[in-house]
């Protein structure tokens, strides 16, 4: 199998609390909070490692990042992938679900043939959860999302079940396509330092736009239909009553309160 | 604008399951009637599926000016490609302005291929939708890191997209004048880009679950380790209500992700709402609606949700929720028969 992980760089969740935002520009002042690999990336890396164990084949993690953030994305040859390819460019910056899922799917089809791409189904910083659907769009390959079990049939096929608020189901699929996961689908392993020793030599590849067979009007803000009107305050702002005393004498007052309203009889 | 059509269009993706529409479909017609109430806007309602016409006739009078049907044994089942090929014929025959999807994981799917395919903008789980005199949609959003939320806009591509998470628009209380149903093509041309569905499972909803209930208790990431969850539950359990969860607690693995409340997570509407080590992001916020009275325990008093509830208890929770638990249980106190 060959396989494509897409990964993104996020503000490390852990510390998303001490970001704060630019009114202005609406982009984020992240202060000293490091990057790390998207949370449910590493679940569909995990993946298609295990894949690779089982049946062969090869995984490439793919990234649309800047370059400074390399050393986190590193940690995918830690992890098991074979090969990192970073689409690093200034004239990607900016560019919605739409502008990323086109650079994406370039890449995959200038990297040669797949049989899978695998995505997290949605980020943690901006979390549209639309690229992955985009991907597919754009390599006009079958996607499916929500995915909790990923296998390989005898005859090569792909085995997925997928599992959303309306029900789960179970689904058969020739390869190429591309899939999402959810944190349900493993549990990645734990990184050792012998496994990013081991992973030094592998193979880092960076391309830029001039690389992939894309026009600068796919990519980037001018790529992006959606745009960014203004950021502004919510209406609904009243300062809750502050109740006094200590913890006891509170939870006393609202105990008492909450009777009152018919919340606890008796 | 100069060249705009003389009639201009709305349009709500009709999702449903085994001829049930989805509740967010009854949100959605509200919304859409809403927006388009200048003269020349029409709202339509694209219903795909097999053996529909029952669906059809529960749409009706809910807010559609047309249904469109497209009813076909492919169609029986949701596949990714073959709902994208009706939905793409019909958008680029009738050119609607505006097309919305519940942010359902059919819906987002579904909206997400159509915009690529048509090389349109798709704003994300929006929590309200403007339109204006020019025809122009603005899509209200959350914004990540502060208080704000953002106006998102489709300046130059159509038609313009996005996705509604279930349970933030109410369902108008009256019935609306009755939709003309018109058939559309349903016809797939080739099986590529499908795949088979073997076995399928419907989730089976349970009674008490959070969008339904009366008091909800939301644990945050002050809850700080899981063995203190039991606490969010006894409190919830004690007032008869039902335990959510922001986010973190999720990404910790203290709780499952069913439990999470807001913009990825659930809506809910109950009457009493408290939150208890929850800072008050948007994104929380956004799923909490309709309620009564909002509770907030923290120990930080320049806390957000301070700014967005009715009563605040300012400690630590490890003190108030126990004692408030105490209280509760107590036999009540005084002349009461
Ligand atoms: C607050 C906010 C709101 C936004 N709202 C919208 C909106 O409504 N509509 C819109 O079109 N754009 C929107 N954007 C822009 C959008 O977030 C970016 O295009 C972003 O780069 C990709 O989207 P995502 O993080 O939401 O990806 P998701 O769709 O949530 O990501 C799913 C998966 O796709 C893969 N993936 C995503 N990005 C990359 C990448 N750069 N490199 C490799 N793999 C990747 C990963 O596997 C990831 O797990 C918004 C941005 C912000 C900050
Ligand atoms: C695209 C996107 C979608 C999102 N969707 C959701 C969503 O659906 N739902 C959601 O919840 N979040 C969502 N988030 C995350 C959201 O932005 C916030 O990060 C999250 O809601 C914060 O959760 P919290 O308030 O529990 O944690 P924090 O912000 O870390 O707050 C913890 C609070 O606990 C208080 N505290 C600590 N210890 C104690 C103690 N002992 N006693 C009392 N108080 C204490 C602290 O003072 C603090 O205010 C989303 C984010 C993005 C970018």
């Amino acid at each position: 199998m060959e396989m494509i992980v897409c990964i993104k760089p996020v503000p490390d969740p852990k510390q998303a609390g001490k970001m704060t935002i630019d009114r202005e520009t609406g982009t984020m002042i992240r202060r000293d909070v490091p990057s790390v690999i998207n949370p449910l990336d590493r679940h569909a890396l995990e993946a298609s490692v295990r894949i690779r164990e089982r049946h062969g084949g090869r995984v490439t993690a793919l990234s649309m990042a800047p370059d400074d953030v390399l050393p986190v994305l590193k940690e995918s040859l830690a992890r098991g992938a074979d090969r990192l390819v970073l689409l690093s460019d200034r004239r990607f910056a900016g560019g919605d679900t739409l502008a990323t899922a086109c650079v994406i799917a370039a890449a995959v089809g200038h990297l040669g043939t797949f049989d899978l791409v695998m995505c997290g189904d949605e980020t943690t910083d901006s979390g549209t959860a639309q690229v992955s659907a985009q991907i597919a769009e754009f390599l006009d390959v079958p996607n499916i999302m929500h995915v909790d079990d990923c296998g390989v049939s005898p005859d090569g096929d792909l085995r997925l079940h997928s599992r959303n608020e309306e029900g789960a189901f179970t689904a058969e699929g020739q390869t190429p396509m591309v899939v999402s996961v959810t944190a349900d689908i493993n549990e990645p392993r734990y990184v050792t330092l012998m496994d990013v020793l081991d992973s030094e030599g592998k193979e880092v590849l960076i391309l830029s736009a001039d690389d992939l067979p894309l026009e600068e009007s796919w990519i980037g803000l001018e790529g992006s239909p959606t745009r960014v009107l203004e950021l502004f305050e919510p209406e609904r702002k009243s300062r809750a009553e502050m109740l006094s005393g200590t913890p006891a004498e509170q939870a006393a007052v609202l105990a008492d309160r909450l009777r009152r309203l018919g919340f606890r009889n008796g | 604008m100069a060249n705009r059509q003389p009639e201009s269009r709305i349009w709500i993706f009709a999702e449903q399951r085994s001829g049930q529409p989805a509740d967010v479909v009854f949100e959605l017609l509200g919304k859409a009637r809403l927006l388009a109430a200048a003269p020349g806007w029409k709202v339509g309602a694209l219903l795909i599926g097999h053996n529909v016409s029952g669906t059809a006739a529960l749409l009706e009078n809910r807010g559609a000016d047309e249904i469109l049907v497209a009813d076909n044994p492919g169609l029986e089942d949701y596949r990714g490609g073959n709902y994208l090929a009706v939905v793409d014929r019909a958008v680029r025959n009738y050119q609607p302005d505006v097309v919305l999807f519940g942010a359902t994981a059919m819906g987002v799917d579904l909206a997400s291929r159509l915009a690529a395919r048509l090389r349109t903008g798709l704003s994300a789980h929006c929590i309200d939708l403007e339109l204006n005199e020019k025809g122009e949609l603005a899509a209200v959003i959350p914004w990540p890191g502060g208080d704000f939320l953002g106006r998102i806009v489709c300046p130059r591509h159509r038609p313009q997209m996005a996705t509604v998470s279930p349970g933030i628009f109410d369902v108008p209380r009256s019935d609306f004048p009755e939709a003309e149903v018109l058939t559309i093509d349903g016809a797939l041309n080739s099986d590529r880009g499908f795949y088979r569905i073997l076995e399928k499972k419907p989730e089976e909803r349970k009674p008490g679950d959070l969008e339904n209930a009366r008091v909800v208790v939301v644990g945050g990431y002050g809850i700080g380790a899981r063995e203190n969850w039991a606490l969010v539950e006894e409190l919830a359990s004690v007032l008869g209500g039902v335990a959510g969860a922001t986010r973190p607690p999720v990404d910790e693995g203290w709780v499952n992700a069913d439990l999470m409340v807001g913009q990825s997570g659930r809506t809910v509407h109950p009457r009493l709402y408290i939150g208890v080590g929850v800072s008050g992001h948007l994104h929380h916020l956004v799923g909490v609606k309709g309620t009564e009275l909002k509770v907030a325990v923290n120990q930080d008093t320049r806390a957000a949700i301070f700014d967005h509830c009715d009563l605040g208890l300012a400690g630590d929770y490890r003190e108030i929720i126990p004692a408030l638990i105490a209280a509760l249980k107590e036999p009540r106190a005084g002349g009461d028969l």
